[in-house]
């Protein structure tokens, strides 16, 4: 799914420049375990999470996280949006608490990381 | 809204199917070739033919002569030539002389044409002067293309500063490079920058999207590790080889209490301020295990630890290599 077209379905503030014209999450991962996220997310998804500190920006980067959607309002410091700009991962904020902002996606098509392309 | 993705259907979507043909055409020849290509001498035996196709596991190969590319003979032959009962015969008599060609250039597309033109399963593929480079089947094209379909982060911006040809260019009996990184002792903001950096050295030495993450992310987790619990700090020795990753972190203190305890998936001695960062679930290790091919981890208490890993790269997966 479109990056801009997850940013409308939950209603989320873009945080950084943009968020790419054709970029696309194969998939998503809900997490606020960074191991979890190492573990359980495929390159290409999209991470919700409602952690804020820069080591959320390192454990996307290094798991191939497309983009991030902050959860319940979090407003990530100016430390991890630099970061985020840095390593090129688009964040988005959005005031709906993770399981809503899942849902909304999941209604939409998104799929979680272990649905996403199951043989 | 875009189009809804049919789900656990286990078939491409129509998305993925039109990203495959795209790359049908955009991929070259020698992006998905098998490079190192063994061969026979139209003077070699049946019997020593069978010998290397059975070695090997292979289906047929080359048959090349003073440089130049002579025939192509596969176990088909080999199956008439036992048939046929004279023994000891040579592959000069079973091998098909009129061989279908490509070129390291040519877009896959043209060996895919080949493959359904022709009654044929392997492709031979020759430079400017009928050198044999390399060999192409059907098994090549279906990995080159699930390869580049794989997502590679900022693939264009790193494509422009590649070094992948150094492995090529730097010519030894034992190539390798060695990358030292040091890590502080609970400098949380930090942590990360080492394997960030690997991750963009793997990428730019040609590195393939899958083994990049797995090496970064056991990296990863082994610089937290250091940075989380380590006395005095440590150091990240990453060694890169054209056919394997080793990665070791290495430090001199407080050690581990009980080295088979700290492996169990869940057990953690994290204080709760890294908790609270999302880290210390006691996954780590587990985590470090998963990603690499080899794993050891060495402790005494007071003394310090070591933990090795190595991440293999299969024949296609060689650095420079890479479809990307």
């Amino acid at each position: 799914m479109r990056l801009s077209a997850i940013a409308a379905v939950v209603g989320a503030e873009v945080l950084t420049d943009e968020l790419g014209v054709d970029v696309d999450a194969c998939c998503a991962c809900g997490a606020d375990l960074m191991s979890d996220v190492l573990t359980y997310t495929r390159p290409g998804a999209l991470l919700l999470t409602g952690l804020v500190n820069p080591q959320v920006i390192r454990t996307a980067e290094m798991a191939d996280v497309v983009a991030i959607l902050f959860v319940r309002g979090k407003r990530p410091p100016a430390e991890t949006i630099d970061l985020a700009r840095q390593v090129g991962i688009p964040l988005m904020s959005v005031s709906l608490t993770m399981f809503s902002a899942a849902g909304r996606l999941y209604e939409a098509g998104l799929r979680g990381c272990d649905l996403h392309g199951r043989s | 809204m875009g189009v809804r993705e049919p789900m656990a259907t286990g078939l491409p979507s129509s998305r993925e199917i039109s990203k495959a043909q795209e790359l049908v055409y955009e991929l070259q020849i020698g992006q998905v070739m098998t490079r190192s290509v063994l061969w026979v001498t139209p003077d070699q035996t049946m019997r020593e033919l069978e010998v290397l196709l059975r070695g090997r596991g292979i289906g047929g190969v080359p048959v090349v002569e003073v440089d130049r590319l002579a025939g192509i003979v596969s176990v088909s032959d080999l199956i008439r030539s036992l048939h046929s009962g004279v023994p000891d015969t040579r592959v000069r008599e079973w091998m098909t002389a009129d061989v279908v060609t490509v070129r390291e250039d040519d877009s896959v597309v043209e060996a895919v044409r080949a493959f359904a033109q022709r009654p044929v399963s392997r492709l031979v593929v020759v430079d400017d002067k009928g050198k044999v480079v390399g060999i192409v089947t059907g098994g090549d094209i279906t990995r080159g293309l699930l390869r580049a379909m794989a997502p590679a982060h900022s693939r264009s911006e790193v494509g422009r500063h590649r070094a992948s040809h150094i492995f090529q260019d730097i010519v030894s009996d034992d190539t390798s490079l060695r990358l030292r990184y040091s890590i502080k002792p609970r400098d949380f903001g930090r942590g990360g920058e080492a394997a960030s950096k690997l991750k963009r050295a793997l990428q730019r030495l040609g590195g393939w999207p899958e083994i990049v993450r797995r090496v970064a992310v056991a990296t990863y987790e082994a610089e937290m590790n250091l940075v989380i619990h380590s006395s005095r700090g440590g150091e990240i020795v990453a060694e890169v080889r054209p056919d394997q990753v080793r990665v070791a972190a290495v430090d001199d203190g407080p050690g581990i209490e009980d080295v088979e305890a700290a492996r169990k998936p869940g057990f953690s001695t994290a204080p709760d301020w890294i908790r609270e960062l999302g880290f210390g679930a006691g996954m780590g290790l587990s985590n470090i295990e998963r990603c690499a091919d080899e794993f050891t981890i060495e402790s005494e208490r007071g003394a310090g630890t070591r933990l090795a890993i190595a991440v293999r790269l299969a024949e296609e997966e060689r650095l420079g290599n890479s479809p990307t």
